[in-house]
């Protein structure tokens, strides 16, 4: 179990000594062995809670617990070994890294082709065309995306964390894609997504909005709520 | 060949024996071994020290290596190595140069090269410098490469500074003909209180000439890099100069970059970006569970790889 708890998280203002809170008082679960969407209106903080969770951005107070422990003050690299896994809603680009390089250092081992073969095909890619790629500019940002998603399975670990996984990627067909969330059913698979063939595939849903609190509930309680305005939509307006 | 010679060999040229076909092995400004075929004649200079190398015109998938070891301390090493490449050649040059400087002295190698590629003929050259000595020595190159490219020619230098070079200033000068083209790769790696600088000067003679110059370095501790290049088209041409650089501690980078477009028919294009590792990069790999420390060793063997 995941759990954060009163989490408080703020930036500067420009123009101002005061903060702007990009999320107040959050209190969510995120049970073992199920999939949860993050959604929400641009700014909702959805990546923020991303990187909170990863370590990559410290909270300004509250608890962020994994099976009980506190992990709030472990860095990037502790999480990752604790089997937390992120994949970047912006992948960044190297200069001389390859792909084989990233799933090797991902996989800890130096992986034959075959190997990287069953990452790669995951998400559509012929391991053959791109294990020796660079991961630069010479690769379209749809690519890139899969790539990300590629060393997320490489890496592997009992957290995963998706930041919007289907931007980009048009062309792949979304079944693909929701195939591959199927075999991460056995962990705690956090996504961060719009779309709704994403939303109808998570157990649970989180509407984050940060005027209030988040809406948050089964994917058969929520999913109403937002089709008809009522959750999502209305918020979305009431924040414009 | 002791041990160290046999290091300092694998290190600079990959050889583990003594290399089939045509090589030249200089040791402490001697000809240590060396072979001569009839495809590639080498060919040692009777009025200075160094070598001939003669591809004959049509001689294709061959390479020759003609590495240069230093291991005595106080020594001023100078090669004077010319290349003549027949018409339609295609080869491979593996070169380099590896100091082992035990003495507290300066233990230098110059390597004086012009290349003179016949029409339509290809040549890859590997050169890599590496360097060690004992924190009181003084290891130095500085190498001057001339190249002529005729017409259809075509050079790619990959050239690769390993680190352990106190001091090194290279000077590169290329005139590429009609239909020509010259690749550089540099890779210069330096640390502590080194210095290194590279100068390169390009004329674009030729109709439809081209070159592309991309160096990338990393320059850590106190160390300060210098690049300086000067591109110049007097024809219908293109030509690519891109200085990549990673700083780290207190190191310093300078890039100096001259563009002239002698003819309005040419295209020259200068990039350069110097700085730190981008934080993104490390925190991705530090997300793979990589430490800081080595998510930048990683990021720097990528980037020199």
């Amino acid at each position: 179990m995941l759990e954060l708890k009163q989490i408080y998280y703020s930036v500067p203002q420009k123009n101002s000594d005061k903060r702007k809170y990009i999320l107040s008082d959050i209190n969510l679960q995120f049970p073992d062995g199920t999939t949860t969407v993050i959604t929400g209106h641009n700014g909702s903080g959805k990546s923020t809670l991303v990187k909170l969770l990863m370590g990559i951005e410290k909270p300004e107070s509250g608890k962020i617990l994994f099976n009980g422990e506190d992990v709030t003050d472990k860095n990037v690299t502790e999480r990752a070994k604790e089997g937390f896994t992120i994949a970047f809603q912006q992948p960044v680009r190297f200069k001389g890294i390859t792909v084989k390089n990233l799933i090797d250092m991902a996989s800890k081992k130096n992986c034959c082709p075959k190997d990287a073969c069953e990452f790669l095909s995951a998400v559509g890619l012929c391991a053959v065309d791109y294990i020796g790629r660079p991961v630069d500019d010479t690769l379209s940002g749809g690519e890139l995306k899969r790539i990300e998603l590629a060393v997320a399975l490489a890496k592997g670990g009992s957290v995963f964390l998706l930041d919007e996984p289907e931007a980009g990627i048009d062309l792949w067909s979304f079944d693909e894609l929701v195939k591959l969330f199927d075999a991460l059913k056995d962990k705690t698979l956090i996504i961060v997504s719009h779309q709704n063939r994403i939303l109808e595939a998570a157990d649970r849903i989180i509407v984050l909005n940060s005027s209030e609190k988040p809406l948050c509930g089964t994917r058969d309680e929520i999913l109403p709520q937002i089709s008809s305005g009522e959750g999502y939509c209305c918020k979305i307006r009431n924040n414009n | 060949m002791d041990k160290t010679d046999i290091e300092l060999l694998e290190k600079i040229a990959g050889l583990h024996s003594i290399p089939e076909g045509s090589f030249n092995i200089r040791k402490n400004g001697e000809r240590l071994a060396g072979n001569s075929t009839s495809e590639i004649e080498i060919v040692p200079k009777t009025d200075k020290s160094g070598i001939d190398v003669i591809v004959k015109a049509g001689v294709v998938n061959k390479s020759v290596h003609i590495p240069v070891i230093l291991t005595a301390g106080n020594f001023h090493d100078t090669a004077y190595n010319d290349f003549y490449i027949g018409e339609g050649a295609d080869v491979t040059i593996v070169a380099g140069c590896g100091i082992h400087n035990p003495a507290k002295g300066t233990a230098e190698h110059d390597g004086i090269h012009t290349f003179h590629l016949s029409k339509n003929s290809r040549v890859k050259y590997v050169e890599r410098h590496y360097a060690r000595g004992n924190g009181e020595s003084r290891q130095v190159f500085d190498p001057v490469t001339t190249v002529y490219l005729d017409e259809g020619a075509y050079l790619e230098m990959d050239t690769t500074q390993m680190g352990g070079v106190t001091y090194t200033e290279r000077k590169t000068y290329a005139e590429v003909g009609n239909g020509a083209k010259l690749i550089v790769k540099e890779k210069l790696f330096t640390e502590n209180e080194e210095k290194a600088i590279s100068d390169f000067c390009v004329v674009l003679k030729g109709k439809n000439s081209s070159a592309d110059i991309v160096s990338r370095s990393v320059a850590r501790d106190k160390s300060v890099q210098e690049f300086r290049s000067d591109m110049r088209g007097e024809n219908e041409c293109f030509g690519h100069v891109e200085c990549d650089g990673i700083l780290l501690d207190g190191a310093r980078i300078i890039s100096t970059p001259k563009i002239d477009a002698a003819s309005p028919d040419a295209s020259l294009v200068h990039e350069a970006a110097v700085g730190k590792i981008a934080g993104e990069q490390l925190v991705k790999l530090m997300s793979l569970g990589l430490t800081e420390t080595e998510a930048e060793e990683a990021v720097i063997k990528g980037f020199l790889n």
